[in-house]
């Protein structure tokens, strides 16, 4: 069985332009001062001068948390770095809610003006590790399941679109479109 | 780390260099060893630094976090991977890249690593290497394999050794050169990797190569051995020979020195045994234990170069035959580089931004029909989309003709006059075809207090905002000014090459009104052409804050009233320090209650907190160490202006009395009555503050305090212009340490 270990969830944001970023860096140094989340959360990270690059990011041990400009998409960012021993299930749903609780402590952030906002349908999931998953049909035929099981219980079987990026030099990576909006801290709820 | 690093060693096993696959298994054993503590935290420190495995900063488990020192409690406890170094801390790797030479599929490698294993960036370094941040040392191993199993190595990337080979990123299509020098430095590259007589050095060794002596590429003059290409007639065959202008003993670092001459011709394979016997030398001779004294700059100054070109000449001559010191030049010169397409001529300009685009970033080969193109990267960095878009265009236009600069940018080799529309709009699909190559937008910055472990000041915050302010064209729009070079170190050890540019800046901290704010010292006037022909001089420290300010107003200044064709270095140089520093001297006090300059550019964090007490800006605390300091300040400039003057020995005998007068400021804290005697005050200031360590730098240790010692030691021998600048480098830097141990004693000092 193939197994998924370090994955990177990007939640894309309803505003893709307008937000300055600049924002974030000290609302980034607060969770480091006061260690928001289980992971050892280290440094910030500035990354705004980099076009459609990885935005502004808080390094921690365990993973990294960031608002990501890749490919020109806006978006919240949990990435886990460090192994997690239990279900590929366990694992998606722990990167999951990493990245809901992450994007609504944005959301309720006062310093970012209430801007920075889940689109309420995008989901971005990639498997950060291309010896254990290379991105080739075979493995996407494998791990699809599995992302469904993930999909069907956030938006609901038949209720969303799943589509991969084939390129095979990029990660495997799958979006999840959902048909209809939901909030952050509805998903957060479903995980 | 990740899940995959042991399957990785069996996926690769049989796809890497023998020698490569057999280090990094020795090195994978190391970490065990280092795990079970059968190694010293030391040797290992060596051992990975010698991989280029590096430490960054925070890695010894403490943070300023804007409010406290807060503990970062890695999960890997008490284990360390060198001295206060904790185990599991975000490090960096540094990857070498000989003369900046890159391939398609290594650049592909270098996206995945950066994706997998870093936070999605490259970093394009001073020297033509690349460095990923934040990497765990557990996954370095692994990386080390995967750039292997693509020729390229980390190995004596950092440490003692022989670092990376830069030369000109236009060698070999260059119309200003003798001709290429790229065979010889990748030759040069190959011989001496892991040589044995290269791994007994005191401090690192940087060998660089040119292609011409007029333009900067190359930087020559600042670095341990410089090759630059000459030709000459041999009077009795009348044939051509190549061969090189061989320098040694340059160097930047705290005091930055200019390379020697060491011989106007050597033949062309003379050139790898000449600096085997200098590593001999080197090794041989060279300071071990005095880290501050140990590059070869100061071995050579203190033989003089005659002596050290006869013990060189000397041990050249007993050196076995090598049959490499010419095989390795045939197997280069072999490896010629030819276009991929057919040349074609310039093409129409259908927009603006193509237009000047085309103006700074493409420059003639001298291969008819043919251009380099250059890439500009906003302080270094890449990202891994942008790489393997770039491994696309290296395959479609050229044949992977791709190079690294020493400007952090990256170079296209080879590319068709007629292909350069097209090629513009793949760049420009991934946003790489940022304009302004070389020029004042495209600045170059260390990694500063972001990562690096020395940083005093935000090199790359202030870069970030530098580069903001130039593209908003906030800054004079003359097209002199928009060509000038802003290089940007965080601290005084300069790996920004801040000596090296227009205008440079170097990290200091200051004390205001007893608190800690980050500051710039300016440097003026230095010069990148010429193989970096003049370093330029440090005129005033300025809050970093103010820094946009002093760009501002030194460029008006120039642009109002510069004369006919007078170069940016020739106004500084005409001004002199005296009316520079009388120009920046209302920019070098924090405005009073503007809490902003209490911390650096891009980084809210209050600046130095353990310093800052309540953090009140009111009010100016002046003790007398502050006056001490002050009048130490002007004595040192003083000296500067005797120098520029054309009186060496005044000015040297008032740099060595402006640090005396630093450490007086020093001891008066402790001992108000403390005399004027020299004597006196050395001996005080030694037993205070030398012996006790807390004049130390936490990474130069008492260097700068032997600035003071030496020089006493030395007064009454005469001054040349060449030692009498060094010491007052040196004045400056015992200074720039005096303001930080007051700082450091903060509330310690009392009257
Ligand atoms: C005592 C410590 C250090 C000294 C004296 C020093 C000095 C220098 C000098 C003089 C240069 C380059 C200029 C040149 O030769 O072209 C350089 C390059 C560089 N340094 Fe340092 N440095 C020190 C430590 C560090 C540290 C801790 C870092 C950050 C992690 C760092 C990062 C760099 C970088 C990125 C470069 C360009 C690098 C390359 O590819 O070789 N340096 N250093
Ligand atoms: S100049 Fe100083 S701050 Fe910058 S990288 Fe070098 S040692 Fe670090």
């Amino acid at each position: 069985m193939i197994e998924l270990q370090h994955i990177s969830v990007k939640l894309l944001l309803k505003e893709q332009e307008g937000i300055d970023l600049a924002a974030l860096v000290p609302v980034f140094h607060g969770w480091i001062q006061n260690q928001v989340f289980d992971e050892l959360l280290i440094d910030v990270a500035d990354y705004r001068h980099v076009p459609d690059g990885p935005g502004v990011m808080v390094i921690g041990n365990e993973a990294d948390y960031s608002v990501d400009n890749t490919d020109g998409r806006l978006g919240v960012r949990y990435h886990r770095k460090s192994v997690l021993n239990s279900s590929n299930q366990d694992r998606l749903r722990q990167a999951v809610k990493s990245a809901f609780t992450a994007c609504l402590r944005l959301e309720e952030d006062p310093a970012l003006t209430s801007k920075l906002r889940f689109n309420g349908r995008d989901i971005e999931i990639v498997i950060n590790d291309r010896l254990l998953v290379p991105n080739n049909s075979e493995t996407r035929q494998a791990i699809e399941p599995e992302i469904r099981v993930l999909g069907d219980r956030l938006f609901g079987a038949g209720n969303y679109e799943l589509s991969w990026d084939t390129e095979p030099r990029r990660m495997s990576g799958a979006k999840l479109k959902a048909s209809k909006v939901l909030s952050a801290g509805e998903l957060l709820k479903k995980v | 780390m990740k899940a995959s690093n042991t399957l990785w060693k069996e996926q690769l096993t049989g796809k890497m260099p023998e020698h490569l696959a057999r280090e990094i298994d020795s090195f994978e054993t190391d970490i065990a060893l280092r795990k079970q503590g059968k190694i010293d935290e030391r040797v290992f420190a060596e051992t990975r630094l010698r991989r280029g495995a590096y430490g960054q900063r925070y890695d010894n488990g403490q943070r300023n976090d804007g409010q406290k020192i807060q503990q970062l409690k890695y999960p890997s406890g008490d284990l360390t991977k060198g001295p206060n170094t904790m185990w599991d801390a975000p490090g960096m790797q540094r990857i070498k890249i000989p003369a900046g030479g890159v391939n398609a599929a290594q650049l592909e490698t270098l996206a995945e690593l950066a994706e997998e294993y870093s936070d999605g960036i490259a970093h394009i370094t001073t020297r033509q290497d690349v460095q990923l941040h934040y990497i765990q040392i557990d996954d370095t191993p692994t990386i080390m394999r995967r750039l292997a199993a693509v020729n390229i190595t980390s190995r004596e990337a950092c440490g003692n050794s022989v670092r990376n080979i830069t030369a000109c990123p236009y060698a070999g299509v260059c119309r200003d050169e003798t001709f290429d020098v790229s065979p010889y430095a990748l030759a040069m590259a190959k011989f001496l990797m892991g040589h044995p007589d290269t791994q007994n050095f005191g401090r690192k060794f940087k060998p660089a190569f040119s292609g011409c002596a007029q333009n900067a590429c190359g930087l020559t003059s600042l670095h341990d051995v410089g090759f630059i290409a000459a030709k000459r007639t041999n009077e009795q065959t009348g044939a051509e020979e190549l061969g090189f202008q061989m320098y040694v003993g340059g160097g930047l670092g705290a005091v930055p020195y200019y390379a020697k001459l060491f011989d106007s011709f050597v033949p062309v394979e003379e050139a790898m045994p000449l600096t085997q016997a200098v590593g001999r030398v080197f090794a041989r001779l060279g300071e071990k234990k005095n880290r501050s004294r140990a590059r070869l700059k100061f071995l050579v100054q203190d033989l003089g170069i005659e002596k050290f070109k006869q013990l060189v000449l000397e041990e050249r001559k007993v050196l076995p035959y090598d049959e490499r010191w010419t095989s390795l030049i045939k197997d280069a010169v072999k490896a010629q580089e030819t276009p991929l397409r057919l040349s074609g001529i310039w093409p129409a300009a259908d927009s603006e931004d193509f237009k000047q685009w085309l103006k700074s970033n493409t420059r003639p080969q001298k291969q008819a029909g043919y251009v380099t193109v250059t890439v500009t990267l906003p302080l270094g960095d890449i990202t891994a989309n942008q790489l393997r878009a770039l491994a696309d265009i290296a395959r479609q236009y050229t044949r992977e003709t791709v190079r690294t600069t020493v400007e952090q940018n990256i170079v296209i080799r080879w590319v068709s006059l007629a292909d350069l529309p097209a090629l513009y709009a793949a760049l420009k699909a991934v946003q790489l075809n940022a304009p302004g190559a070389g020029a004042l937008v495209d600045i170059v910055t260390c990694p500063g207090t972001d990562t690096c472990k020395l940083g005093i000041s935000s090199s790359r915050g202030l870069a970030g905002e530098l580069r903001d302010r130039v593209l908003a064209e906030k800054f004079s729009q003359d097209e002199a000014v928009q060509k000038l070079h802003i290089k940007i170190s965080g601290c005084f050890n300069s790996c920004g090459q801040h000596h090296i540019s227009d205008l440079g800046f170097y990290g200091v901290s200051r004390k205001v009104g007893g608190f800690a704010v980050p500051h710039f010292q300016v440097v003026l006037g230095g010069e990148w052409e010429n193989n970096a022909g003049t370093y330029g001089v440090p005129v005033a420290a300025v809050p970093s804050k103010n820094i946009p300010q002093v760009i501002t107003r030194l460029t008006e200044k120039y642009v109002a009233e510069r004369q006919t064709d007078e170069t940016f270095k020739d106004f500084v140089k005409r001004l002199g320090k005296v009316q520079l520093k009388a120009m920046l001297e209302d920019l070098t006090k924090p405005p009073a209650n503007d809490r902003s300059f209490f911390s650096d550019w891009g980084d809210p964090r209050t600046y130095g907190l353990g310093d800052m007490g309540t953090g009140e800006c009111a009010g100016e605390v002046i003790t007398p160490v502050d006056f001490g300091l002050a009048a130490a300040e002007r004595e040192l400039f003083d000296a500067q202006v005797s120098f520029e003057k054309g009186d060496p020995t005044l000015a040297g005998n008032q740099a060595y009395h402006s640090m005396l007068l630093g450490a007086q400021a020093l001891v008066k804290s402790e001992k108000l009555g403390v005399s004027d005697d020299p004597a006196e005050i050395i001996a005080e200031f030694r037993a205070r503050f030398y012996d006790t360590q807390r004049f130390w730098d936490p990474f130069a240790g008492g260097k700068f305090a032997n600035y003071l010692f030496d020089a006493h030691t030395n007064l009454g021998k005469p001054f040349t212009e060449e030692s009498s600048r060094l010491l007052m480098d040196e004045a400056q830097l015992f200074i720039d340490a005096a303001h930080s141990c007051s700082t450091k004693l903060g509330s310690l000092v009392t009257v």
